[in-house]
């Protein structure tokens, strides 16, 4: 019991870590510029298919990372400053369809460029080994590295938010545009920047949970609900709050897959959702702005 | 006299900020009671904590007796404390006398009506043209509210706040961005509507204030340092200090 | 709002006649040109449209009229259809369905079936409406779509129904009087259906419930301030709009004879979104005029390219980008 237990949270672990990269660069962009963006899960899948790509034609997995984040950067700037920065003064429902007809462009590029299979995608070489926990629980390695990658991540992104000026800059641009152009900066790539930055968080969170989930089209989709849960649960807008929701979300997801009955099992993170929203409407920490 | 409103050892906290601090004030049935101060003194504040749009951190609002302090604004509105907007509050897409229509509505009971048409129910338009009546507003009934003037936008505030039949008015700055012409008539309808009505009024308009009230208290700070008749006010040190020194600097601005 | 028709110039409504009356007597003729063309798929595509413009016509009403966006509508269409496949699975397969201490059987007789299929996605609709309404703005939206997706994979766990899959179901639904299997029947019966919806959300839209709707839309505070609380409003309106939502259910999977659960995923809900925003938010004929564009829309750039999507996607952006009122705005004058 003690080793499967001891397995599946790590394995909770290392989707929450996911789910905490893509769901950062969303809860930013909902919490400051106030925009609804569900094409997010399509950056998450671009990047792995842009990753995947790069890593069979080069033989380095890092190379092909490090072309993810650059790419999915590139096209996320593109989007914001000629889609995304014409519908921050219009209505929710507006954002909603653009981001709708986003999905429905890129999933059809992606199956023009790369045809309708999945893509294979290896975990790369250097760590295809494993190692043992406890006696008999074999975990592989490459998971671990996830988690430690993405707590890395976290804690960049987190300093970089709270103890740096651009961070106090993205954090006064949420509450105040006005002031923040009066003070001389640049709202407009301020809000580039934010955007870009979400859009490489999710490339890397794509290229690397490709080899564990599936490279196919239409990956973003599910784990983009997955994403909106946990920072609905955090409180829209708080970093802390989505670092602590990614966790609890994969860990009640993972666990209740194995622990509970199927039709329950899928549903087990929307209930949790739904005490938590009874009990606090606006999130485990909701944020100031 | 009774004493329709007591509001006792009052508090209100925005972070470390007294925006009300410990505020004790009585309002008798059928007066007119004016609250005055300077910018800052707490006075848009006051009206949403009597009104139910914000709670109070502490302290009591007795309404004849019954404590309300803890009811929503739609309770308090059933009981007959009804407000006006400092900054116009409108449905914009409806026609001035939709507006009006349901406040009556809204104080015939539930709406819970689906079929039959109320646009045109007599029951409803009826008393909401004779509020916009008393405003002066009866020719502008059919204009959607977004496309009134500034000044008919005010008036149609006052009206739907008549319309809600209330025993307590709240009226916060209801000459503010009035012309000189739409200021006079507010003025005249207020002393019409004095004793049928109890009524605290917020205003910067002093003119007006002196002229009207019965009572006045003045805030700063959130404290009320005066309350009484306006030749009581006129004469008080601490007032003439704090405020009315202040005043006369400040008499030009809006 | 025919006050209001009438009110306009002479000129505007002229425009609003020479669009509206082809569209009547196309609507009213569908079925006899078709035939005459020997075209009965395009029969099938025309109910199409009335079925969809019944379900955004429901959306329509807490989106468009009652300022709530719920991104997972959906569901309660998907839930009418279920229901309706459900029993008539048990009843075809001759297999009682058993709800924990209930024992039924199933059934294909409309008069039973439909009704449980609406009430059920009232029922949905209520609780769903009940908690999501405490919260509103962004949080709405996002609970609204979680709610959505719950139902989702929940249908996709039903195996014993298809579960990923799909289930189909044998015929249609059986009616006294009406035989749903004739093409035409069908067509006339989704007409009608149809149209009763609008003169019921006509007639709603100037009741007092329909200006409390609206004037929470338009000014929440202001309601609070004349004594309404706006939640029972908000909830009740959420309600109808779900059972509505669930009879739209209960035709689409007569119209298709299937059902998966594709048809309460988040794009499902995301194209009634769609529709209304193309034909007009808040606007009585907008869903239907949005359901003809979407639905013909793509089938004509499927003909011309199996990539339609590719096109189809960018376009939906451009409108929504530039045409700001949807079509019903082409028509009808705005205001300033």
């Amino acid at each position: 019991m003690l080793p499967i237990l001891l397995e599946q949270t790590l394995n909770g672990l290392q989707l929450g870590v996911t789910l905490f990269l893509l769901a950062s660069g969303l809860t930013l962009v909902l919490g400051i510029m106030r925009l609804v963006n569900l094409a997010h899960g399509s950056l998450y899948m671009v990047g792995a298919y842009v990753a995947f790509t790069v890593q069979p034609a080069t033989g380095s997995f890092l190379l092909a990372l490090f072309a993810a984040v650059i790419a999915t950067a590139i096209l996320g700037a593109v989007l914001e400053r000629f889609l995304f920065e014409k519908l921050y003064s219009r209505g929710y429902l507006e954002q909603v369809i653009v981001s709708f007809g986003l999905i429905m462009f890129l999933d059809e590029l992606v199956r023009v460029v790369w045809g309708p299979l999945p893509l294979p995608a290896a975990i790369p070489d250097m760590f295809e080994w494993s190692i043992e926990l406890l006696p008999g629980l074999l975990y592989p390695s490459y998971r671990l590295v996830i988690i430690a990658a993405g707590l890395v991540v976290s804690i960049l992104l987190y300093f970089l938010v709270t103890h740096t000026k651009l961070g106090m800059m993205v954090r006064a641009g949420a509450s105040d545009r006005r002031m923040i152009s009066a003070l001389g900066i640049n709202i407009r790539d301020l809000y580039t920047a934010v955007f870009a930055g979400g859009a490489a968080l999710a490339a890397l969170a794509g290229t690397m949970a490709g080899p564990i989930y599936s490279v196919q089209i239409g990956m973003g989709e599910a784990i983009l609900v997955q994403s909106l849960i946990t920072i609905v649960i955090g409180g829209i807008g708080s970093i802390r709050g989505t670092a602590i929701a990614a966790v609890l979300v994969g860990i009640t997801d993972t666990l209740g897959r194995v622990f509970l009955p199927p039709g329950i099992s899928q549903i087990a993170i929307y209930v949790f959702m739904t005490i938590v929203l009874v009990w606090r409407p606006r999130g485990l920490v909701p944020a100031h702005a | 006299m009774v004493a329709a409103l007591e509001i006792v050892h009052l508090h209100k906290m925005f972070g470390a900020l007294k925006a009300t601090d410990d505020l004790n004030l009585d309002v008798v049935e059928g007066e007119l009671h004016a609250v005055i101060g300077p910018n800052g003194a707490g006075k848009t504040t006051l009206i949403s904590q009597l009104s139910g749009q914000a709670a109070a951190t502490s302290g009591e609002i007795r309404f004849f007796g019954e404590n309300i302090a803890r009811l929503s604004m739609p309770q308090r509105v059933r009981r007959g404390i009804v407000r006006s907007f400092q900054i116009t509050s409108l449905c914009r897409e409806f026609s001035a006398l939709t507006n009006v229509a349901l406040a009556v509505q809204a104080r015939a009971g539930h709406s819970f009506r689906f079929l039959r048409n109320a646009q045109n129910d007599s029951r409803f338009t009826g008393p909401a043209m004779n509020a916009l009546d008393q405003v002066g507003l009866a020719h502008r009934a059919d204009v959607e509210a977004g496309h009134l003037a500034h000044g008919e936008q005010r008036q149609l505030e006052l009206a739907i706040a008549l319309a809600a039949e209330p025993k307590l008015l709240l009226l916060d700055e209801p000459m503010a961005g009035m012309g000189a012409d739409e200021s006079h008539r507010v003025v005249d309808l207020l002393r019409e509507l004095k004793r049928r009505y109890t009524i605290v009024l917020v205003e910067h308009d002093m003119d007006a204030v002196f002229a009207l009230a019965d009572r006045i208290s003045v805030l700063v700070y959130g404290h009320c340092i005066a309350t009484g008749t306006p030749e009581e006010i006129r004469r008080d040190p601490a007032v003439r200090n704090a405020y009315l020194g202040e005043d006369a600097a400040d008499a030009g601005s809006p | 709002m025919l006050k209001k028709l009438l009110s306009l110039p002479i000129k505007h409504r002229l425009l609003i006649l020479a669009g509206v009356a082809p569209l009547a007597l196309l609507l009213a003729f569908a079925p006899f040109v078709f035939e005459v063309l020997e075209q009965p798929f395009y029969l099938r595509v025309a109910s199409r449209i009335l079925v969809f413009a019944l379900a955004a016509s429901s959306l329509n009403l807490v989106l468009g009229f009652g300022g709530m966006v719920s991104l997972g509508h959906a569901a309660f269409v998907g839930i009418g259809s279920y229901v309706v496949a459900i029993l008539a699975w048990h009843a075809s397969n001759e297999v009682p369905l058993s709800l924990g201490p209930f024992v039924i059987a199933g059934t294909t007789d409309g008069l039973v079936a439909w009704p449980v299929a609406i009430l059920a996605a009232m029922l949905s609709a209520c609780i769903i409406g009940a908690i999501s309404l405490r919260t509103s703005g962004l949080y709405f939206i996002m609970i609204t779509l979680a709610f959505a997706q719950m139902i989702y994979y929940y249908a996709v766990s039903l195996q014993q129904y298809g579960g990923d899959d799909g289930m189909r179901m044998r015929g249609r639904s059986i009616l006294p009087g009406l035989d749903l299997s004739n093409r035409t029947t069908f067509y006339y019966f989704a007409l009608a259906s149809l149209a009763l919806c609008l003169i019921f959300l006509f007639c709603l839209a100037r009741s007092r419930f329909g200006l409390v709707i609206s004037g929470i839309r338009q000014n929440e505070t202001r309601m609070r301030a004349l004594g309404i609380e706006p939640y029972p409003y908000q909830l009740t309106c959420f309600t109808i709009s779900g059972a509505i939502a669930g009879f739209a259910g209960v035709l689409m999977v007569n119209l298709d004879s299937f059902v998966s659960p594709a048809d309460l995923s988040m794009a499902r809900s995301s194209e009634l979104i769609a529709m209304i925003l193309i034909g007009g938010v808040g606007s009585l004929w907008g869903p239907l005029l949005g359901a003809g564009f979407y639905i013909l829309g793509q089938l004509g750039l499927g003909t011309l390219t199996t990539y339609w999507p590719l096109f189809f996607g960018p376009a939906l952006i451009v409108i929504v980008l530039f045409a700001r009122r949807g079509l019903v705005g082409l028509f009808v004058p705005g205001r300033s």
